[in-house]
């Protein structure tokens, strides 16, 4: 907080004094931010729209939908129909949740990049992966509420998941579900649940930016630096100007996709209406929640498939630790460069892999991708950290930033100098 | 090293190519129509509503319920576009229950703007127990109910066969090209002139599957026109501030950069 922040007028004074709102606002908007920041570290702004555009839509939905079993799907219906602009605000909530898992996964995978979860941000990074966590409760118990096919088998199979824990699992299973299947109770609680998880994200989104603002932001050279300096601009105008620039190129994507194609991330079958007599042909799950599904079901063992899919979400909660490398930024890591694209292309293949049927070669494929996941951050990243030859890292920004992007081949010219 | 991770790229790459190209083999692909509703300024076209509604209600809805409308929507905006008179008419043809009344009797009255489309049936039951065990799904979101969409039901509609040799039918069981495992127990029901059209239309079966269809997509979504008349004002909207940013983005960090 900026201490030495000394409101203008007197009446700013006296409430600075006993409430320091006013210092609060100056520190975020002197904020000292480095100035080479690319568009990849725009995502956190973006973020933090998804989720409040998520909460307002949500809050007028939950004004006209129904939590009731039988109920439900008609509720939805009479929001696309007959409730004012119903459909917009429907569609921008449904293709609002992919948007936000777009936008989490770039953030994320911006992190692993520039090694932004390293000493001295490893506090950001858990708080992150607590958020993202709640943050695929959330979306796949919203999932739930049109009580759709997919809603209620995809809510079937992912509690019944519970059912592997030895001993208490059937006990378990059938307290989620607060009677002996999925139904009425576990569609209010779904509910209830769905409306407190945005606002208990919102609490840590406050507190992820709060740890974000002690040691302040990562940089794509991966230095630390002297704030405020040289190296670094003020939260706003810049950042800010910046941050809207890229938010409306996001809207963009987002608009297209609520006004052209609402339908195409969701699944047909959740226009049919819940039956627990009749199995859909494949149960998948949302995009976004694909490749924890294809490690889930590449584990023969069922108690074994639970844990490996949940260790995959814990690895990287342990990341800053089982990273060993001191250099942040992947620029001046020409190995583990490659091996980041790898991993994300083994996302990418394990996503795909989820929404295929479980047999055959999709089969194999996913057990390869998921056996490489766990390599990735099990074994390579503890052990490239000391092998890895890296490149020499630049003193300040500027050097770099006045070249333009940071330019490997640039930094190994002025070694030989 | 670097080689080492380009051709494990370009495996990746052509093993998920060579998935799509399986994938896609095992599926017929269904018949395509140039909707009038489909692109960025989509409409329906309103002739073709009001003849579909007509196919609807004069070959489908003896067994297809449409739950979710109501008879005021065959006259509202972006719809069939009925006139109001011709919906109450057209309303005025079925027969709904009401009550109690002021004797604690149900009664029957023509139904109203206000009511939802008659179901023909009185239960989902008694609509499987009339279909041979099958029950006729409610057409109000069917469109979008079944990936293919639109295309897909057109598909069906046209798609039934005589089996190929070797495959043996149940009874009241049929063979469609395009249904999901070729068994259907909808029996073909669209034969040409099978309906008079009002306008005059030659009804052969390729019309009236086109006209029904588009009749359910716009059921399905009601609002499909003003959702792209908005989503087209929004669009532009964004790209007009998206560049009013970019130039007072470089504006300000131009600042920056000279001091540098």
């Amino acid at each position: 907080m900026s201490d030495n922040y000394v409101p203008s007028s007197k009446l700013g004074k006296w409430f600075n004094d006993r409430l320091p709102l006013l210092s609060l606002s100056a520190h975020l908007r002197e904020y000292p931010t480095p100035k080479n920041l690319n568009y990849w570290w725009t995502f956190g702004g973006i973020l933090t729209f998804c989720l409040i555009t998520q909460i307002i839509t949500g809050i007028v939905l939950a004004m006209h939908y129904v939590a009731h079993a039988d109920l439900a799907f008609d509720s939805v219906e009479h929001i696309m129909r007959d409730v004012n602009y119903g459909w917009l605000i429907r569609y921008v909530h449904a293709n609002g949740a992919s948007m936000f898992f777009l936008a989490v996964y770039i953030h994320i995978f911006r992190a692993l990049y520039y090694g932004s979860y390293k000493e001295p941000r490893e506090v950001i990074w858990i708080i992150g992966m607590i958020i993202y966590l709640l943050m695929m409760m959330t979306a796949f118990m919203g999932y739930v509420l049109p009580w759709g096919q997919m809603s209620f088998w995809g809510a079937t199979v992912i509690t019944n998941l519970f059912s592997a824990i030895p001993l208490f699992g059937e006990s378990i299973t059938n307290w989620l579900w607060g009677g002996y299947a999925v139904d009425n109770p576990t569609l209010t609680r779904f509910f209830s649940l769905h409306y407190l998880l945005p606002f208990l994200i919102l609490g840590l989104v406050i507190l992820h930016i709060w740890a974000l603002h002690v040691p302040g932001n990562n940089n794509p050279i991966g230095i630390d630096l002297k704030k405020p300096s040289k190296d670094t601009v003020p939260f706003h105008p810049y950042i800010v100007i910046k941050d809207i620039f890229a938010l409306l190129l996001f809207l963009l994507v987002f608009a297209f996709f609520v006004f052209y194609s609402p339908n195409v991330l969701g699944h047909s079958d959740n226009y049919i209406e819940a039956n627990p007599l009749v199995t859909p042909a494949h149960i998948v799950p949302e995009w976004y929640l694909l490749p924890f599904y294809a490690i889930l079901r590449s584990v023969p063992d069922k108690l074994l498939g639970v844990v490996a899919m949940f260790a995959s979400i814990f690895i990287l909660v342990i990341l800053p630790w089982l990273d060993t490398s001191k250099v942040r930024s992947a620029i001046f890591r020409p190995i583990y460069k490659q091996f980041y694209w790898i991993l994300v292309l083994d996302v990418l293949v394990l996503g795909y892999m989820g929404a295929m049927p479980a047999e055959g070669l999709y089969l194999l494929i996913a057990r390869v991708a998921t056996a490489y996941y766990f390599i990735h951050f099990l074994i390579i990243l503890p052990l490239l950290g000391n092998k890895e030859k890296t490149l020499p890292i630049p003193l300040s920004i500027t050097e770099p930033v006045l070249g333009g992007a940071p330019k490997t081949s640039m930094v190994k010219k002025d070694k030989l100098n | 090293m670097k080689k080492f991770f380009k051709i494990i790229l370009i495996i990746f790459f052509s093993l998920g190519f060579l998935f799509q190209k399986v994938y896609s083999a095992e599926k017929q692909k269904l018949l395509k129509v140039d909707w009038s509703f489909k692109g960025y300024f989509g409409k329906f076209d309103r002739a073709s509503l009001q003849r579909g509604y007509q196919v609807y209600n004069e070959v489908c809805a003896s067994c297809h319920s449409m739950k979710y409308l109501s008879y005021r929507n065959l006259a509202e905006k972006g719809g069939p576009e009925f006139s109001k008179e011709e919906a109450k008419a057209i309303a005025a043809n079925f027969e709904v229950t009401d009550g109690p009344n002021d004797d604690g009797e149900m009664f029957t009255r023509p139904a109203k703007l206000s009511d939802k489309f008659v179901n023909p049936y009185q239960n989902d039951k008694e609509a499987a127990a009339s279909n041979g065990g099958a029950y006729p799904p409610d057409m109000s979101v069917l469109v979008k109910a079944r990936s293919g969409g639109a295309n897909y039901i057109y598909s069906v509609l046209l798609g039934y066969e005589d089996p190929p040799s070797g495959v043996t039918l149940d009874d009241g069981v049929y063979y469609n090209k395009y249904m999901y495992g070729n068994n259907i127990k909808m029996p073909k029901v669209l034969e040409d002139d099978l309906v008079v059209y009002n306008d005059g239309t030659v009804a052969s079966e390729e019309q009236m599957a086109k006209d029904v269809v588009t009749f359910l997509a716009w059921a399905a979504e009601p609002h499909l026109e003003a959702r792209h008349r908005i989503g087209f004002k929004a669009i532009i909207y964004l790209i007009i501030l998206s560049f009013l940013a970019y130039f007072s983005m470089k504006r300000l960090w131009s600042r920056i950069e000279s001091k540098i």
